[in-house]
Protein backbone atom coordinates (compact mmCIF):
# COMPACT_ATOMS: atom_id res chain seq x y z
CA UNK A 1 0.00 0.00 0.00
CA UNK A 2 2.54 2.84 1.45
CA UNK A 3 5.16 1.34 -1.40
CA UNK A 4 2.95 1.81 -4.46
CA UNK A 5 1.79 5.79 -3.27
CA UNK A 6 5.59 6.53 -2.60
CA UNK A 7 5.77 5.88 -6.71
CA UNK A 8 4.43 9.31 -7.54
CA UNK A 9 3.27 10.94 -10.80
CA UNK A 10 5.87 13.75 -11.56
CA UNK A 11 5.11 17.01 -11.08
CA UNK A 12 4.32 19.47 -13.65
CA UNK A 13 3.87 23.36 -13.71
CA UNK A 14 0.87 24.69 -15.81
CA UNK A 15 1.03 27.80 -17.97
CA UNK A 16 -2.31 29.12 -19.62
CA UNK A 17 -3.01 31.40 -21.94
CA UNK A 18 -6.17 33.48 -21.49
CA UNK A 19 -7.02 34.43 -24.49
CA UNK A 20 -5.05 36.08 -27.94
CA UNK A 21 -2.54 38.25 -27.72
CA UNK A 22 -2.17 37.68 -23.65
CA UNK A 23 1.47 35.73 -22.42
CA UNK A 24 0.86 32.23 -20.98
CA UNK A 25 0.65 33.00 -17.32
CA UNK A 26 1.10 30.56 -14.61
CA UNK A 27 -1.75 29.18 -12.99
CA UNK A 28 -0.51 26.26 -10.90
CA UNK A 29 0.76 22.45 -10.88
CA UNK A 30 -0.47 19.06 -10.90
CA UNK A 31 0.83 15.50 -11.56
CA UNK A 32 0.76 13.04 -14.50
CA UNK A 33 2.46 10.17 -16.22
CA UNK A 34 3.50 11.90 -18.92
CA UNK A 35 3.40 14.77 -21.05
CA UNK A 36 -0.11 13.88 -22.72
CA UNK A 37 -1.79 13.36 -19.79
CA UNK A 38 -0.38 16.34 -17.96
CA UNK A 39 -2.28 18.61 -20.63
CA UNK A 40 -5.58 17.00 -20.50
CA UNK A 41 -5.38 16.94 -16.83
CA UNK A 42 -4.46 20.47 -17.09
CA UNK A 43 -7.55 21.30 -19.22
CA UNK A 44 -9.60 19.43 -16.64
CA UNK A 45 -8.27 21.33 -13.65
CA UNK A 46 -7.31 24.86 -14.67
CA UNK A 47 -9.74 25.49 -17.62
CA UNK A 48 -13.53 24.62 -16.83
CA UNK A 49 -15.04 27.74 -17.52
CA UNK A 50 -13.29 28.96 -20.51
CA UNK A 51 -9.96 30.46 -18.71
CA UNK A 52 -7.22 29.44 -21.55
CA UNK A 53 -7.01 28.93 -25.32
CA UNK A 54 -3.64 27.66 -24.44
CA UNK A 55 -1.87 25.22 -22.92
CA UNK A 56 1.83 24.46 -21.89
CA UNK A 57 3.11 22.39 -19.49
CA UNK A 58 6.83 21.34 -18.25
CA UNK A 59 7.86 19.07 -15.52
CA UNK A 60 8.52 21.04 -12.64
CA UNK A 61 12.42 19.95 -11.80
CA UNK A 62 12.93 21.43 -15.95
CA UNK A 63 13.07 24.69 -14.38
CA UNK A 64 15.54 26.44 -13.19
CA UNK A 65 15.10 29.30 -10.73
CA UNK A 66 16.73 32.03 -8.73
CA UNK A 67 17.24 31.71 -5.46
CA UNK A 68 15.49 33.79 -2.84
CA UNK A 69 18.98 33.60 -0.29
CA UNK A 70 20.49 36.00 -3.54
CA UNK A 71 17.61 38.50 -3.80
CA UNK A 72 19.58 41.31 -3.22
CA UNK A 73 22.22 41.05 -5.20
CA UNK A 74 20.33 39.21 -7.72
CA UNK A 75 17.92 42.27 -8.63
CA UNK A 76 20.33 44.66 -6.67
CA UNK A 77 21.90 46.31 -9.95
CA UNK A 78 18.19 47.34 -11.54
CA UNK A 79 17.88 49.38 -7.89
CA UNK A 80 20.31 51.80 -8.10
CA UNK A 81 19.60 53.09 -11.40
CA UNK A 82 16.80 55.51 -11.48
CA UNK A 83 18.35 57.01 -14.64
CA UNK A 84 16.25 53.87 -16.42
CA UNK A 85 12.99 55.54 -15.72
CA UNK A 86 11.04 57.90 -17.82
CA UNK A 87 10.19 60.25 -14.20
CA UNK A 88 13.93 60.23 -13.82
CA UNK A 89 14.11 63.43 -16.25
CA UNK A 90 12.17 66.62 -15.90
CA UNK A 91 10.36 68.24 -18.67
CA UNK A 92 8.58 71.54 -18.62
CA UNK A 93 4.98 71.39 -18.33
CA UNK A 94 4.52 73.29 -21.54
CA UNK A 95 6.52 70.46 -23.85
CA UNK A 96 3.39 68.79 -25.43
CA UNK A 97 3.48 65.00 -26.33
CA UNK A 98 6.35 63.98 -23.81
CA UNK B 1 28.71 34.19 5.64
CA UNK B 2 26.53 32.68 7.40
CA UNK B 3 22.96 34.01 8.48
CA UNK B 4 21.79 33.21 12.12
CA UNK B 5 18.27 31.72 12.69
CA UNK B 6 17.30 34.72 14.50
CA UNK B 7 18.23 37.18 11.85
CA UNK B 8 16.09 35.18 8.64
CA UNK B 9 12.97 34.83 11.29
CA UNK B 10 13.33 39.01 11.55
CA UNK B 11 13.05 38.93 7.92
CA UNK B 12 10.03 36.41 7.54
CA UNK B 13 8.22 38.67 10.43
CA UNK B 14 9.07 41.92 8.30
CA UNK B 15 7.70 40.50 5.31
CA UNK B 16 4.54 39.47 7.06
CA UNK B 17 4.39 42.65 8.74
CA UNK B 18 4.18 44.50 5.26
CA UNK B 19 1.46 42.11 4.17
CA UNK B 20 4.04 40.99 1.70
CA UNK B 21 3.44 37.01 1.00
CA UNK B 22 5.82 34.10 1.88
CA UNK B 23 7.01 32.28 -0.94
CA UNK B 24 7.72 28.44 -1.20
CA UNK B 25 11.42 28.58 -1.45
CA UNK B 26 11.38 31.48 1.34
CA UNK B 27 12.73 30.79 4.56
CA UNK B 28 9.93 29.98 7.38
CA UNK B 29 9.66 29.25 11.27
CA UNK B 30 9.03 25.00 11.65
CA UNK B 31 5.65 26.15 13.21
CA UNK B 32 4.35 28.35 10.35
CA UNK B 33 5.18 24.98 7.85
CA UNK B 34 3.85 22.73 10.13
CA UNK B 35 0.78 24.80 10.52
CA UNK B 36 0.15 25.85 6.98
CA UNK B 37 0.44 21.79 6.00
CA UNK B 38 -1.76 21.42 8.82
CA UNK B 39 -4.65 23.68 7.87
CA UNK B 40 -4.14 23.27 3.78
CA UNK B 41 -4.42 19.51 4.14
CA UNK B 42 -7.23 19.44 6.10
CA UNK B 43 -8.82 21.96 3.49
CA UNK B 44 -8.01 19.95 0.63
CA UNK B 45 -8.96 16.68 2.25
CA UNK B 46 -12.41 19.08 3.10
CA UNK B 47 -13.34 19.44 -0.65
CA UNK B 48 -12.23 15.63 -1.56
CA UNK B 49 -14.10 14.30 1.12
CA UNK B 50 -17.03 16.84 0.35
CA UNK B 51 -17.69 15.29 -2.92
CA UNK B 52 -19.74 12.01 -1.45
CA UNK B 53 -22.30 13.32 0.42
CA UNK B 54 -23.48 15.27 -2.96
CA UNK B 55 -22.15 12.88 -5.37
CA UNK B 56 -24.67 10.20 -3.93
CA UNK B 57 -27.79 12.60 -5.61
CA UNK B 58 -25.69 12.90 -8.98
CA UNK B 59 -27.33 9.53 -10.49
CA UNK B 60 -31.11 10.37 -9.10
CA UNK B 61 -31.62 14.11 -9.74
CA UNK B 62 -34.86 15.04 -10.62
CA UNK B 63 -34.13 16.78 -14.58
CA UNK B 64 -31.01 16.76 -16.72
CA UNK B 65 -30.52 20.31 -16.08
CA UNK B 66 -30.06 19.49 -12.07
CA UNK B 67 -28.13 16.26 -12.48
CA UNK B 68 -25.50 18.46 -14.72
CA UNK B 69 -25.29 21.32 -12.60
CA UNK B 70 -24.30 18.45 -9.86
CA UNK B 71 -21.89 17.02 -11.82
CA UNK B 72 -20.24 20.28 -12.54
CA UNK B 73 -19.96 21.23 -8.83
CA UNK B 74 -18.42 17.56 -7.62
CA UNK B 75 -15.99 18.26 -10.69
CA UNK B 76 -15.39 21.32 -9.08
CA UNK B 77 -14.52 20.37 -5.21
CA UNK B 78 -12.26 17.52 -7.37
CA UNK B 79 -10.44 20.78 -8.44
CA UNK B 80 -10.39 22.20 -5.43
CA UNK B 81 -8.68 19.53 -3.69
CA UNK B 82 -6.37 19.31 -6.55
CA UNK B 83 -5.43 23.36 -6.40
CA UNK B 84 -5.15 22.51 -1.93
CA UNK B 85 -3.14 19.97 -2.72
CA UNK B 86 -0.90 21.19 -4.86
CA UNK B 87 -0.47 24.39 -2.55
CA UNK B 88 -0.09 21.74 0.26
CA UNK B 89 2.79 20.32 -1.82
CA UNK B 90 4.88 23.65 -1.78
CA UNK B 91 6.11 22.98 1.99
CA UNK B 92 7.66 20.08 1.41
CA UNK B 93 5.01 16.77 1.87
CA UNK B 94 4.30 14.61 -0.92
CA UNK B 95 0.55 14.20 -2.38
CA UNK B 96 1.03 10.43 -1.83
CA UNK B 97 1.84 10.90 1.85
CA UNK B 98 -1.57 13.03 2.18
CA UNK B 99 -3.41 10.90 0.54
CA UNK B 100 -1.74 8.34 2.92
CA UNK B 101 -2.32 10.47 6.34
CA UNK B 102 -6.01 11.39 5.25
CA UNK B 103 -7.30 7.75 4.72
CA UNK B 104 -5.45 6.52 8.36
CA UNK B 105 -7.16 9.06 10.05
CA UNK B 106 -3.56 11.21 10.65
CA UNK B 107 -5.45 14.36 9.49
CA UNK B 108 -8.82 15.79 9.39
CA UNK B 109 -11.90 17.18 7.02
CA UNK B 110 -14.56 19.24 7.99
CA UNK B 111 -16.92 17.73 10.55
CA UNK B 112 -19.79 18.97 7.93
CA UNK B 113 -19.41 16.01 5.42
CA UNK B 114 -19.99 13.65 8.18
CA UNK B 115 -23.58 14.10 8.38
CA UNK B 116 -25.60 12.11 5.57
CA UNK B 117 -27.80 13.86 2.96
CA UNK B 118 -30.62 12.18 3.38
CA UNK B 119 -33.14 14.44 0.69
CA UNK B 120 -32.93 15.72 -2.63
CA UNK B 121 -33.26 19.10 -0.82
CA UNK B 122 -30.03 18.26 1.04
CA UNK B 123 -27.67 19.32 -2.31
CA UNK B 124 -29.88 23.01 -2.01
CA UNK B 125 -29.49 23.34 1.44
CA UNK B 126 -25.28 22.21 1.19
CA UNK B 127 -24.98 25.27 -1.87
CA UNK B 128 -26.84 27.28 0.24
CA UNK B 129 -25.70 26.94 3.98
CA UNK B 130 -22.56 24.75 3.95
CA UNK B 131 -20.70 26.57 0.96
CA UNK B 132 -22.01 29.94 2.21
CA UNK B 133 -20.22 29.45 5.57
CA UNK B 134 -17.68 27.69 3.40
CA UNK B 135 -17.10 30.94 1.08
CA UNK B 136 -17.08 33.60 4.37
CA UNK B 137 -14.46 31.38 5.48
CA UNK B 138 -12.34 31.35 2.67
CA UNK B 139 -13.05 34.98 1.51
CA UNK B 140 -10.46 36.32 4.11
CA UNK B 141 -8.10 33.60 3.17
CA UNK B 142 -7.32 35.32 -0.70
CA UNK B 143 -4.94 37.82 1.81
CA UNK B 144 -3.31 34.59 3.39
CA UNK B 145 0.19 35.16 4.01
CA UNK B 146 1.18 32.13 2.24
CA UNK B 147 1.38 32.60 -1.11
CA UNK B 148 0.20 29.45 -2.35
CA UNK B 149 -2.65 28.85 -0.25
CA UNK B 150 -3.78 32.60 -0.99
CA UNK B 151 -3.63 32.17 -5.10
CA UNK B 152 -5.96 29.19 -4.83
CA UNK B 153 -8.42 30.49 -2.60
CA UNK B 154 -8.35 33.00 -4.98
CA UNK B 155 -9.48 30.10 -7.56
CA UNK B 156 -11.84 28.60 -5.29
CA UNK B 157 -13.27 31.46 -3.97
CA UNK B 158 -14.41 32.38 -8.23
CA UNK B 159 -16.19 29.05 -8.23
CA UNK B 160 -17.73 28.86 -5.18
CA UNK B 161 -20.55 31.24 -6.10
CA UNK B 162 -21.72 29.59 -8.27
CA UNK B 163 -21.96 26.75 -5.90
CA UNK B 164 -24.19 28.83 -3.06
CA UNK B 165 -26.66 30.26 -6.33
CA UNK B 166 -27.16 27.06 -7.47
CA UNK B 167 -28.11 25.40 -4.03
CA UNK B 168 -30.48 28.96 -3.38
CA UNK B 169 -32.35 28.45 -6.72
CA UNK B 170 -32.46 24.53 -6.17
CA UNK B 171 -34.29 25.32 -2.72
CA UNK B 172 -36.44 28.69 -4.21
CA UNK B 173 -37.70 26.19 -6.60
CA UNK B 174 -38.62 23.88 -3.90
CA UNK B 175 -40.72 26.34 -1.93
CA UNK B 176 -42.23 27.21 -4.99
CA UNK B 177 -43.40 23.61 -5.38
CA UNK B 178 -45.91 21.56 -3.00
CA UNK B 179 -46.61 21.77 0.63
CA UNK B 180 -44.29 18.25 1.00
CA UNK B 181 -41.43 19.94 -1.26
CA UNK B 182 -41.08 22.82 1.16
CA UNK B 183 -41.55 20.41 3.99
CA UNK B 184 -38.92 18.84 2.39
CA UNK B 185 -36.44 21.86 2.48
CA UNK B 186 -37.57 22.88 5.91
CA UNK B 187 -36.09 19.57 7.47
CA UNK B 188 -33.34 19.81 5.59
CA UNK B 189 -32.48 23.04 6.69
CA UNK B 190 -33.18 22.28 10.27
CA UNK B 191 -30.69 19.29 10.21
CA UNK B 192 -27.65 21.71 8.45
CA UNK B 193 -28.36 24.99 10.53
CA UNK B 194 -25.96 23.87 13.51
CA UNK B 195 -23.18 21.90 11.82
CA UNK B 196 -23.08 24.83 9.26
CA UNK B 197 -22.53 27.34 12.57
CA UNK B 198 -19.95 24.95 14.07
CA UNK B 199 -17.83 24.59 10.40
CA UNK B 200 -16.18 27.94 11.83
CA UNK B 201 -15.02 25.96 14.29
CA UNK B 202 -14.68 26.49 18.02
CA UNK B 203 -15.27 29.99 19.68
CA UNK B 204 -11.94 31.86 19.84
CA UNK B 205 -11.02 31.28 23.72
CA UNK B 206 -11.14 27.62 22.91
CA UNK B 207 -9.47 27.40 20.13
CA UNK B 208 -5.59 26.36 20.16
CA UNK B 209 -4.27 27.55 17.06
CA UNK B 210 -5.91 30.23 16.83
CA UNK B 211 -3.43 33.28 18.24
CA UNK B 212 -0.49 32.12 16.72
CA UNK B 213 -2.30 31.96 13.25
CA UNK B 214 -3.40 35.16 13.21
CA UNK B 215 -0.01 36.56 14.49
CA UNK B 216 1.33 35.06 11.19
CA UNK B 217 -1.14 35.95 8.93
CA UNK B 218 -2.52 32.91 8.22
CA UNK B 219 -6.09 33.56 9.60
CA UNK B 220 -7.27 36.98 9.01
CA UNK B 221 -10.18 36.86 11.05
CA UNK B 222 -11.35 34.77 14.26
CA UNK B 223 -13.86 32.01 14.17
CA UNK B 224 -16.60 33.63 16.56
CA UNK B 225 -16.25 36.94 13.96
CA UNK B 226 -17.13 35.01 10.83
CA UNK B 227 -19.79 32.99 12.77
CA UNK B 228 -21.41 36.32 13.55
CA UNK B 229 -21.11 37.45 10.07
CA UNK B 230 -22.64 34.02 8.37
CA UNK B 231 -25.46 34.60 11.00
CA UNK B 232 -26.57 37.83 9.89
CA UNK B 233 -26.27 37.01 6.03
CA UNK B 234 -28.25 34.13 6.40
CA UNK B 235 -31.27 35.84 8.34
CA UNK B 236 -32.25 37.84 5.54
CA UNK B 237 -31.85 34.73 2.92
CA UNK B 238 -33.70 32.55 4.94
CA UNK B 239 -36.45 35.16 5.49
CA UNK B 240 -36.42 35.50 1.02
CA UNK B 241 -37.22 32.04 0.55
CA UNK B 242 -39.43 31.56 3.37
CA UNK B 243 -38.05 29.44 6.14
CA UNK B 244 -36.94 29.70 9.98
CA UNK B 245 -33.66 28.99 11.15
CA UNK B 246 -34.11 26.07 14.06
CA UNK B 247 -32.81 28.73 16.99
CA UNK B 248 -35.29 29.89 18.95
CA UNK B 249 -32.77 32.62 20.58
CA UNK B 250 -31.87 34.23 17.17
CA UNK B 251 -32.90 37.40 17.31
CA UNK B 252 -31.87 40.87 15.65
CA UNK B 253 -29.73 42.88 18.71
CA UNK B 254 -30.03 46.71 17.83
CA UNK B 255 -27.44 47.94 19.79
CA UNK B 256 -25.06 45.35 18.61
CA UNK B 257 -26.19 45.69 15.23
CA UNK B 258 -26.07 42.30 14.69
CA UNK B 259 -28.15 39.05 15.13
CA UNK B 260 -27.76 37.35 18.81
CA UNK B 261 -28.15 33.27 18.16
CA UNK B 262 -27.45 30.12 20.38
CA UNK B 263 -24.60 28.38 21.27
CA UNK B 264 -23.50 25.31 18.58
CA UNK B 265 -23.54 22.10 20.33
CA UNK B 266 -20.02 21.66 21.33
CA UNK B 267 -20.15 18.35 22.58
CA UNK B 268 -21.62 17.25 19.33
CA UNK B 269 -19.24 18.90 17.54
CA UNK B 270 -15.74 17.51 19.44
CA UNK B 271 -17.45 14.03 19.10
CA UNK B 272 -17.95 14.37 15.08
CA UNK B 273 -14.40 15.81 15.17
CA UNK B 274 -13.07 12.89 17.33
CA UNK B 275 -14.55 10.47 14.62
CA UNK B 276 -18.13 9.80 16.14
CA UNK B 277 -20.08 11.31 13.29
CA UNK B 278 -23.19 10.12 11.96
CA UNK B 279 -20.86 9.66 8.74
CA UNK B 280 -17.13 9.44 9.66
CA UNK B 281 -16.47 5.54 9.17
CA UNK B 282 -18.39 5.54 5.46
CA UNK B 283 -16.60 8.47 4.27
CA UNK B 284 -13.17 6.93 4.85
CA UNK B 285 -13.89 3.45 3.55
CA UNK B 286 -15.07 4.67 0.63
CA UNK B 287 -12.02 7.37 -0.23
CA UNK B 288 -9.95 4.26 0.53
CA UNK B 289 -11.79 1.96 -1.72
CA UNK B 290 -11.83 4.59 -4.57
CA UNK B 291 -7.74 4.69 -3.65
CA UNK B 292 -7.00 1.49 -4.20
CA UNK B 293 -9.64 0.47 -7.01
CA UNK B 294 -7.62 3.32 -8.52
CA UNK B 295 -3.73 1.83 -7.99
CA UNK B 296 -4.05 -0.39 -11.34
CA UNK B 297 -4.90 2.56 -13.15
CA UNK B 298 -1.47 4.87 -11.62
CA UNK B 299 0.52 2.03 -12.20
CA UNK B 300 -0.74 1.15 -15.76
CA UNK B 301 -0.47 4.81 -16.76
CA UNK B 302 3.37 4.87 -15.16
CA UNK B 303 4.73 1.24 -17.06
CA UNK B 304 3.11 3.12 -20.13
CA UNK B 305 4.79 6.64 -19.86
CA UNK B 306 8.43 4.34 -18.66
CA UNK B 307 8.14 2.42 -22.07
CA UNK B 308 7.18 5.35 -24.40
CA UNK B 309 10.64 7.13 -22.27
CA UNK B 310 12.85 4.20 -22.63
CA UNK B 311 11.38 3.93 -26.73
CA UNK B 312 12.62 7.61 -27.02
CA UNK B 313 16.11 6.64 -25.82
CA UNK B 314 16.94 3.73 -28.30
CA UNK B 315 14.24 1.82 -30.00
CA UNK B 316 14.17 3.13 -33.73
CA UNK B 317 10.77 5.05 -35.09
CA UNK B 318 8.08 3.65 -36.98
CA UNK B 319 9.07 3.46 -40.37
CA UNK B 320 6.86 5.19 -43.25
CA UNK B 321 5.56 1.45 -44.46
CA UNK B 322 4.51 1.06 -40.28
CA UNK B 323 2.41 4.44 -41.31
CA UNK B 324 0.93 3.09 -43.82
CA UNK B 325 -0.12 0.06 -42.75
CA UNK B 326 -1.56 2.08 -39.90
CA UNK B 327 -3.60 4.08 -42.16
CA UNK B 328 -4.94 1.00 -43.62
CA UNK B 329 -5.53 -0.38 -39.98
CA UNK B 330 -7.74 3.12 -39.30
CA UNK B 331 -9.63 2.70 -42.65
CA UNK B 332 -10.36 -0.48 -42.47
Amino acid sequence: MTNDVRAEWPLYEVFVRGKRGLNHVHVGSLHAADDDMALRHARDVYTRRNEGVSIWVVQSHLIAASSPDEKDPMFGPSNDKVYRHPTFYEIPDNVPHM
Amino acid sequence: MSVTTTELEAGFDATVHRGDRIEPRDWMPDGYRRTLVRQIAQHAHSEIIGMQPEGGWITRAPSLRRKAILLAKVQDEAGHGLYLYSACETLGVSRGELTDNLIEGRQKYSSIFNYPTLSYADVGTIGWLVDGAAICNQVPLCRTSYGPYGRAMIRICKEESFHQRQGYELLMTMMRGTDEQRAMVQESVDRFWWPALMMFGPPDDESPNSAQSMAWGIKRNGNDELRQRFVDMSVPQAAALGVTLPDPELRWNPERGAHDFGEPDWTEFMAVVRGNGPCNAQRIAHRRRAHEAGAWVREAATAYAASLASADLGVPAPTSADASQRETGVRA
